[in-house]
């Protein structure tokens, strides 16, 4: 019996026709779109890489290496917009100090008679755009003998907010980096096992439940104790990379088994085995691009982890030291709970790395709505 | 099902063997052996140390055979309760950690039960109530709860403590109670100590069981037994509590293998933070100091403990779903 199927053409309307030819990518995209807060995440996201670790020292006010022993602790200067009552063009007044009589501890006062206007595109210190073009000029400073320290100095006069902006380059990429290492051992590992199942699924299946019913962090500090301190930053830098995907690999190699069992039963993958494909090509032609969303939902949703890994690791003293410059790494001075109370602003480091991980929160979950566009 | 058991036991056991050998290459990894660091250490100090002394330390750990022999006599030492001799401490390694250990699996355990009596009943909440101004306030804090690293909230919290309430936490014990025996009093003053670590600890565990747990119930309630059950009139309660509240919550019960070792990684470096006698901070300083045997004890039994944890959850889950016990009886 062959009943004729009413033709849905015939009541389609333009909007219909475009969304029944568009790609799953242009209907991922538009979803993606749709989802506020994910648009939020990545736009903050974008604007952290992009003053961070693409230009840190074009959008920092100060070297950030710089010692002022003029200026130790000094706390947080606020940008102001009014002056004796009035409106004036943003500004910083200046720092005085003076001592506590008896501790002797540095006071600072906010001596109001000095008014620094902020000025755009001011010559300050020399820095190297993208590692490579000698610059200096700074999208905002004050003239001399000014100063702005926009959060606050640490203990030995460095500018926070110049340090916070540089700590980004070694905290956001680490995060990237170690991904893509995961990602390259997880869709190996995760591929062969749901693909040729069998022994080497049973083997890389016990070593990912081996992995995950270990406690990370012990296992982390365990590694990069092990990793020599007299290392140049860059050397401990990749260790540390390293170590962290040594755990972060298992959590995708199991997304990829689960999607390539599902999708080996295909029609398509029948066909190409009859045409004498060969398995990696099956692989990496025929089944990676049919989960290929997913992967990238989880790639975002692994980065978070990465981040507040090196981040704990650096915290502690065992991931990156100074005079490497992570957000971790300038934590560790928020170590000592009366430093702490004494001089709050030393946490400011801390609350970007919030604001990055809740952002790839944002962003993953958004992308994980928008993955599967035929739901 | 018993041999479904005695099969997850045996398989734990060689889990359990294979993490021996990976704990013990670990403590193996740092440049040059702890005796050399130790002895450097102690003559950087200016305290001599003879040859003597060396020669009968090497003896005395086997320093002087192969690897395999070590390790097999690490093992087997290990598996008679010995864990070895701490070389900072000059003390048995199982004196050394015995109660940090319980302290450890204490507060992980009180965590985890806090974290499954406060999260389930919210996540149930935040399911049935979408959209309400309670979801979004708990979707908030959920969010929150999993960007915030235990370190730092710990860190907060001291702070705020400390600025506001002239507080100042850490440690389990006041100091008078550090060194007494265990006491009625004892355990008061601990559980006093005890309601800021747990937070610290239980946040992230909280946030993530509640997005689980109305993740599951809201894929559960918009199927259609859901609408049948309702449409013909039972009540709401007893529906929800009956029906997709014992499905939804499998999700939920299985991830106590993975919550497990994810509070013993922040309870780790929570007990750093704010120093607590647990293994957190001595695992740190062991690592430091190369203190091999106190070192890979440790990372052992930390690990133990979360592979343990999934086994349990591996039997509640099959006490509780029929369709696994099924499954296994075939």
């Amino acid at each position: 019996m062959t009943s004729e199927v009413p033709v849905p053409a015939a009541v389609e309307t333009a909007a219909d026709e475009a969304y029944f030819t568009a790609s799953s990518w242009t209907l991922m995209r538009r979803n993606l779109v749709k989802h506020r807060l994910a648009i939020l995440g990545g736009s903050v996201l974008a604007l952290l890489y992009l003053t961070g670790v693409i230009a840190p020292g074009f959008f920092s006010t100060h070297d950030f290496g710089q010692r002022n022993n003029d200026y130790i602790l000094s706390p947080v200067q606020r940008i102001r917009v009014l002056h004796e009552g009035r409106p004036h063009r943003p500004f910083v007044y200046g720092l005085a100090t003076s001592r506590d009589p008896e501790t002797f501890r540095r006071i600072y006062v906010v001596d109001k008679e000095a008014v620094f206007p902020i000025r755009l595109l001011v010559r300050g210190g020399d820095y190297k755009l993208l590692g490579i073009f000698p610059a200096n000029i700074h999208l905002l400073g004050v003239e001399d003998p000014g100063v702005m320290f926009l959060f606050g100095t640490d203990e030995l006069g460095r500018d926070l907010y110049s340090r916070t902006l540089h700590g980004a380059r070694i905290s956001l990429t680490i995060g990237l980096v170690g991904v893509a290492i995961s990602f390259i051992l997880g869709c190996l590992l995760g591929g062969i096992s749901g693909y040729f199942g069998g022994a080497a699924d049973m083997l890389i299946q016990r070593v990912i439940e081996f992995f995950g019913s270990i406690p990370t962090l012990p296992l982390w500090m365990a590694l990069a104790a092990a990793v020599p301190t007299a290392w140049p930053p860059i050397r401990i830098y990749f260790m540390i990379t390293v170590i962290l995907s040594i755990v972060g690999w298992t959590g995708l190699a199991r997304v990829v088994r689960g999607k390539i069992l599902q999708l080996r039963e295909e029609d398509y993958v029948l066909s190409a085995k009859i045409s004498n494909t060969g398995e990696m090509r099956i692989i990496g032609k025929h089944l990676l691009p049919g989960f290929m969303s997913y992967l990238i939902v989880h790639l975002t949703l692994a980065v978070p982890s990465m981040i507040l890994g090196e981040t704990a690791l650096s915290f502690i003293g065992i991931g990156l030291r100074p005079p490497a410059v992570s957000w971790g790494v300038l934590l560790q001075q928020a170590q000592n709970i009366r430093t702490v109370a004494l001089s709050p602003w030393l946490l400011i480091p801390a609350l970007f790395v919030v604001l990055t991980v809740l952002c790839f929160n944002f962003l993953g979950d958004g992308l994980r709505d928008a993955a599967d566009p035929y739901k | 099902m018993l041999s479904y058991i005695i099969r997850r036991i045996f398989y734990m056991i060689v889990v359990l063997l294979v993490l021996s050998v990976v704990s013990f290459f670990i403590i193996q990894l740092p440049p040059g052996d702890f005796l050399t660091a130790f002895i450097e250490n102690m003559r950087a100090q200016g305290t001599v140390v003879s040859e003597e002394q060396i020669l009968s330390l090497k003896k005395y750990y086997g320093l002087d055979q192969p690897m395999y022999l070590q390790y097999l006599k690490w093992l087997g030492n290990l598996l008679q309760g010995d864990l070895g001799q701490s070389f900072q401490w000059n003390q048995p390694v199982t004196e050394l950690i015995k109660e940090r250990l319980a302290l450890t699996v204490t507060i992980s355990l009180i965590s985890l039960v806090l974290t499954y009596l406060i999260a389930i009943p919210i996540g149930i909440y935040s399911a049935t109530h979408q959209y309400s101004l309670g979801d979004y306030a708990f979707t908030v804090f959920g969010f929150m709860g999993l960007a915030t690293p235990n370190f730092l909230l710990a860190l907060v919290l001291m702070f705020v403590l400390y600025k506001y309430a002239g507080w100042s936490v850490g440690g389990l014990f006041s100091p008078e109670y550090v060194v007494a025996p265990w006491s009625l009093a004892k355990v008061v003053d601990l559980l006093k100590h005890l309601p800021i670590p747990l937070v610290v600890i239980g946040t992230a565990g909280t946030a993530w069981t509640i997005r689980v747990m109305r993740g599951c119930l809201l894929d559960e309630l918009k199927k259609q037994y859901v609408i049948t059950a309702r449409s013909k009139g039972l009540n709401e309660r007893s529906l929800l509590i009956k029906y997709p509240i014992r499905i939804a919550i499998n999700p939920v019960i299985s991830t106590i293998g993975g919550l497990l070792p994810t509070i013993i990684s922040g309870a780790t470096l929570t007990s750093i933070v704010i120093s607590l006698p647990t293994i957190g901070p001595l695992l740190l300083r062991a690592l430091r100091a190369q203190d091999m045997f106190l070192a890979g004890s440790m990372l052992m039994l930390l690990s133990a403990l979360g592979i343990i944890g999934n086994l349990i959850s591996d039997m509640l889950l099959v006490a509780i779903d029929p369709r696994i016990r099924f499954e296994n009886q075939e």
